[in-house]
């Protein structure tokens, strides 16, 4: 087979998959709906495997499917919208991950959803994210682009909303889905940027035009002369902002916790999210011409990464805890975007992926073992019931802290180095931003280990009815009960993740960083933007090697302020319990702004929502209902009413006064026509 | 042989007829007592009419963008009133979705409709015709008859058939239409004086002064808006649909509506294109309004059909402004998004109407978890929700899309308030799709819903099958577009107005 024909069945099997469970799902035995769709997308992680080996040894591929439509914005262009596939590098590791994470996530599902009534909906539903990630990454257009953009919307809706008798769960999956189209409102508004100027949505041809087009100048505001690139750019990141949860379109990633565990290890942490990322790098020979429009990025990120973080310290859910670690490890990608590290921000991307995939899991794990409480305060020395939990749980936490020598060190350091490096406007903020923040993340991600895995066990403390999820169900462990391990669906795909945790960074960071792995996919302006020089340059001249990197790594500044957010965890919640109850009564007002999440939520469900809610009442009780119809239809009605009033007096009954209205009115018509002839 | 050269040469003429024929013997055969054999009957004519319109697809002849299948008898001499049929890419697709409906309004019908069947089913069949010969007509006076013919069934049908406040929405309904129409007769006077002949391709060719013009283009324009419906003249829909029946509603989003679309792209704007120019700026902030106001309106509806009717006019917003930007990509997405909401807005209101049955309420708030009792129509539901709010991989996305990039070029703040509608449209949506179908059951009788039956499957599986497959190869639509609006656009822009001097 050639790699046009493995790349349609990469994405067909999973669709194929997810079509048959999702229409026949009732009818086929549970254990069908599972080995239909593992089956499926194991065999798509095969091919993907597969697609990788071949790209790496240079293979690549441009075409098309078909011809979606084609059509013409004059000027004799004619534009053809195509549906087809770029196979490159950069789309084959994103297809290995997603394939991969996809399967691990399936396979977990099995222990996970065992007991739910939905079960081949959910897995018609995550088989259908495959697909629609696929086709994301797969694309060689942005109109296909889009169309993966916004089906995995879908799925997230769809998913988020699983349980869809909790107020909670649809709350926030409509809430995803708006929110998501506010920045796919920026996004199509740059696709239709690009169209317009560059005559072609394919890539390829867009790419080739870019740097003809680098000065062009647009008025979207009369006399006001922009670059196209950064109004472009900027539209298209928009779209980024919401996919990627980047400040302030990252409201919805936290409620997403509503969805199923898995799903918030697929999709709104591994994968999903991070397409914008991946749409960001794709995009570099467009954002490479505007310094602006990566400025603008990377000071987005470097908020999303310190603020979010932040959030995180105070969070008492376990999902939520990693949630805000994700929208601050999506902020820690973004500025590596803005400092022109494209493929160091894709690095992260790959090893993040991974390592959360793992902690979201793991956290599923600890979710299941103490019967569906997440309240990480009722947890504690869950060790020594749940021990490979708790080991992959430590390997996937020292890995996003960045631990020299685990995967998550290689892409994190690399994104503080390059905002050390980068020069452009924003990028010592961020430099501070992502610097502080690692102390944030090694903070609040052992804040969660230590009392998850270690401490007392505070259930037998803790009076059954005073515990609840944020579901208001049923839930928890009795002060009797002992947690037990799921079984080994839930614990391979932790074991499988936790390898890549471990060493991929090792791996992969020569090739991918400073080989020539992404030598085609992804463009870097050298001489405007020489972050990844340095960068380059610092590894080669000082580091050498992998491990010459961990090694040094130990003696860096990020290091020492991970040790001491970890530190900090222990003395806090290990050794002085007392201290962090005390310091939320001194810095009262500042918890309540991280309890309110600066109140973004309430700002917008006020504004927004309330003001679109306000206006769309006022549209239509004054202008519909009294001036449109009370004053000019029925209005009309009435003056039509009184009129005939009148005429009514007219209509005597009497045979000639009709017999003469007659008469004057033939008369008249006869007047009209001898006039105009 | 004979025969076969009647299907042949007429494929128009059987297409307006022969649903009409069927609906007169469906009303003279069947009724009430006969309901069975009645309904057998019409779906058997409904599908005959659907099949006999097939030969416009099979038979089209893609390279060409002039009239096709053309047919041409003297009507009234004395006054040069032909029967002149004939059909452009723009029409083909809009008929061919007009016969589709048909066959779907008749089984929709099905067992919903128990008293006078007969009578029901022909008003439907007939309308269908009439509607055919509306796309059809070349000739204003023949045009002007289907026109106002069509308009008498669906009175009927809302009258006869409808709610509580159906007298209220049929003389608003007439009132509206009447204004408009009487209008545009004075216009096809008019336009008979200056040229003595009421072929509609003989006033593209005439040459008209720019008064003369925007006074012609505002005739039709005040029938042709209040169709569509434009804002402000939208309000008789909403009523209209609160009170129509389920089928009617179907007709009248899924074609009604679309008659005031294609009738701005074969009369007004051709036979005035200076005025039409003159005007597009007037007529796209009508089409924004329509677009960002009524979707605000929209959200806040309490009755889901008032909350579907004004979501159509909102996408009609992208109809009208796909028009006016006199670009190709603007103006076949502005035909995809007719053809598109055709589907969508049938398969909505029949979801509706399928609540309805059941409940004899289209209030949202006596809805809530639908989902628990009724799972595959939820499913149903969803998948149209989605299309209404433009989910690429649905033809409802494919419309907006292309009319929102069109607009990019011609001014960035028009399609920044189009693309408005991606975050509005979802938002009133899937906000009543929360608010029915999500969460725990609402009340007892949400709890005794029965789930869809293999007739209103059959149906809802059908549309869906259409909205997925024009969503993923829309082409089929566009092929047919293609030829006709590049000469369209051709037309519009060589100016009509008499050269000075002569």
């Amino acid at each position: 087979m050639t790699l046009p024909q493995i790349s349609i069945l990469i994405v067909l099997l999973p669709l194929v998959a997810a079509a048959v469970v999702g229409l026949f799902g009732r009818k086929l035995p549970r254990a069908a709906a599972h080995w239909l769709t593992i089956g499926a997308v194991g065999a798509a992680f095969g091919l993907s495997a597969y697609v990788l080996s071949a790209t790496l040894n240079g293979y690549t591929f441009n075409g098309n499917l078909y011809t979606w439509l084609n059509s013409s914005l004059g000027a004799g262009g004619d534009i053809q919208f195509n549906v087809g596939f770029l196979i490159d590098n950069l789309s084959a590791m994103m297809m290995v991950v997603v394939t991969f994470v996809s399967l691990m996530v399936h396979i977990y599902t099995i222990g996970y959803m065992a007991e739910d009534p939905g079960y081949s909906r959910f897995f018609s539903y995550i088989s259908l994210f495959t697909f629609s990630m696929l086709m994301l990454v797969m694309s060689n257009n942005f109109m296909q682009l889009f169309f993966g953009w916004e089906a995995v919307g879908l799925v997230s809706y769809l998913l988020i909303g699983f349980w869809y008798t909790r107020p909670t769960a649809i709350y926030a999956n409509l809430k995803a889905f708006l929110v998501n189209r506010v920045g796919d409102f920026g996004f199509l508004l740059g696709i239709g940027m690009v169209l317009y100027y560059f005559g072609s949505l394919d890539y390829a041809s867009v790419f080739q035009a870019a740097p003809v087009l680098a000065g062009t100048q647009v008025n979207i505001i009369p006399n006001v002369p922009w670059s196209l690139m950064t109004v472009t750019c900027i539209l298209l990141f928009i779209g980024a902002m919401g996919k990627s949860a980047q400040v302030p379109l990252h409201v919805w990633l936290p409620d997403s916790m509503e969805g199923p565990t898995p799903i918030s290890a697929l999709i709104h942490a591994a994968t999903m999210v991070t397409a914008g990322i991946f749409m960001v790098a794709r995009m570099s020979p467009l954002f490479e011409l505007s310094t602006t429009a990566l400025s603008f990025v990377m000071i987005i990120g470097a908020i999303t990464a310190l603020f979010m973080g932040f959030l995180g310290i105070i969070q008492n859910d376990i999902k939520r805890v990693v949630a805000y670690s994700t929208l601050s490890q999506l902020g820690y990608m973004t500025v590596a975007l803005g400092a022109s590290a494209y493929s160091v921000a894709i690095f992260h991307l790959m090893t993040h992926a991974f390592f959360k995939a793992l902690l979201f899991l793991a956290a599923g794990s600890v979710i299941m073992g103490m019967h569906h409480d997440q309240d990480i305060r009722n947890m504690g020395n869950l060790k020594k019931y749940m021990p490979v939990t708790w080991i992959t749980s430590l390997v996937g936490s020292l890995a996003l802290i960045g631990t020299p020598f685990f995967a998550g060190f290689y892409s994190k350091d690399s994104i503080i180095e390059a905002a050390k490096f980068s020069n452009i406007p924003g990028s010592g903020f961020a430099y501070f931003a992502v610097l502080a923040g690692v102390f944030v993340t090694a903070f609040y991600s052992f804040r969660l280990y230590f009392l998850v895995f270690h401490g007392k066990e505070k259930w037998r403390e803790v009076k059954h009815d005073a515990h609840h999820d944020d579901h208001g169900h049923h839930h928890g462990l009795t002060p009797q009960d002992d947690p037990h391990e799921p079984g080994w669906v839930v614990k391979l795909p932790l074991i499988l993740l936790a390898i890549p945790s471990l060493v991929i960074g090792y791996i992969a960071i020569e090739p991918m960083l400073f080989g020539s792995f992404f030598k085609d996919a992804i463009m870097v302006d050298a001489v405007s933007h020489p972050a990844m020089e340095h960068l380059s340059h610092h590894y080669h001249e000082i580091l050498h090697s992998p491990a010459g990197m961990a090694l040094h790594g130990v003696l860096t500044l990020p290091f020492l302020l991970a040790v001491s957010g970890v530190t900090l965890a222990w003395f806090f919640y290990m050794k002085r319990p007392d201290v962090p109850a005390g310091l939320r009564e001194r810095f009262n007002t500042i918890y309540q702004i991280l309890e309110n999440k600066y109140g973004f939520d309430s700002f917008n469900e006020r504004v927004f929502a309330g003001g679109a809610r306000w206006i769309g009442n006022k549209l239509w009780q004054i202008g519909d209902v009294q001036l449109i119809d009370g004053a000019m239809v029925n209005g009309t009605a009435r003056l039509v009413g009184r009129i005939s009033g009148i005429i009514r007096q007219l209509q005597s009954g009497l045979i000639y006064h009709y017999a003469f209205a007659m008469i004057i009115g033939v008369f008249l018509f006869l007047t009209f026509f001898i006039k105009i002839n | 042989m004979l025969h076969l050269n009647i299907l042949n040469h007429h494929v128009l003429s059987v297409a307006i007829w022969l649903p009409i024929l069927a609906g007169i013997v469906v009303l003279l055969l069947g009724s009430d007592n006969k309901a069975a054999f009645t309904r057998w009957l019409a779906l058997a004519g409904s599908l005959a009419a659907f099949f006999a319109t097939l030969p416009l697809y099979t038979k089209y002849d893609f390279s060409k963008g002039a009239f096709q299948f053309e047919e041409m008898v003297q009507w009234i001499p004395s006054f040069n009133i032909n029967y002149h049929l004939g059909v452009d890419g723009i029409a083909v697709p809009l008929i061919l979705l007009t016969s589709f409906t048909t066959v779907i309004v008749v089984i929709a019908a099905w067992e919903v409709i128990t008293k006078n069947i007969a009578q029901y089913m022909a008003a439907f069949l007939i309308m269908s015709g009439l509607m055919i010969g509306v796309f059809s007509a070349l000739d204003g006076i023949l045009y002007y008859v289907f026109w106002e013919a069509m308009l008498i069934p669906m009175f009927l049908v809302i009258g006869i058939w409808g709610g509580v406040n159906r007298v209220y929405a049929t003389i608003k309904f007439f009132l509206y239409t009447l204004l408009g129409s009487l209008l545009m007769l004075v216009a096809f006077i008019f336009l008979f004086h200056k040229t003595g002949s009421f072929e509609v391709t003989d006033y593209y060719q005439l040459p008209l002064s720019l008064n003369e013009q925007i006074l012609i283009f505002m005739a039709f324009f005040m029938a042709f808006a209040v169709k569509i419906p434009m804002w402000p003249v939208h309000t008789w829909l909403p009523d209209a649909h609160v009170e129509a029946p389920t089928g009617g509603s179907v007709v009248l989003a899924a074609i009604m509506l679309k008659l005031g679309g294609y009738s701005f792209l074969r009369f007004a704007m051709p036979i005035a294109p200076d005025a039409a120019h003159y005007l597009s700026g007037f007529m796209i902030t009508l089409s924004l309004i329509a677009i960002v106001y009524i979707a605000l309106v929209a959200l806040v509806q309490k009755d889901m059909k008032k909350l579907i009717a004004y979501s159509s006019i909102s996408h009609m917003g992208f109809v009208t402004l796909g028009f006016f930007i006199f670009s190709q990509l603007g103006l076949e997405g502005a035909i995809v998004q007719m053809i598109s909401h055709g589907f969508i807005s049938a398969a909505m209101f029949l979801c509706v109407g399928v609540l309805y049955d059941r409940m004899h309420s289209r209030q949202i708030a006596d809805y809530g978890g639908v989902v628990n009792t009724m799972p595959i129509f939820a499913a149903f539901m969803v998948l149209f929700a989605m299309a209404n709010s433009g989910l690429p991989g649905t033809s409802g996305f494919v419309g907006e899309f292309m009319v929102i990039l069109a607009a990019v070029k011609y001014n960035f703040w028009v399609a920044f308030l189009a693309a408005t509608t991606l975050i509005f449209g979802a938002a009133y949506t899937l906000w009543m799709v929360k608010r029915v179908f999500y969460g725990d059951v609402a009340n007892p009788k949400v709890a005794e819903l029965k789930d869809l039956n293999r007739r209103e499957f059959l149906i809802l599986a059908v549309l869906a099958l259409m909205v997925i497959g024009f969503g993923v190869y829309p082409k089929l639509i566009t092929d047919f577009t293609h030829v006709s609006a590049m000469q369209w656009l051709d037309h519009m822009a060589i100016s009509k107005l008499p050269v000075a001097g002569l």
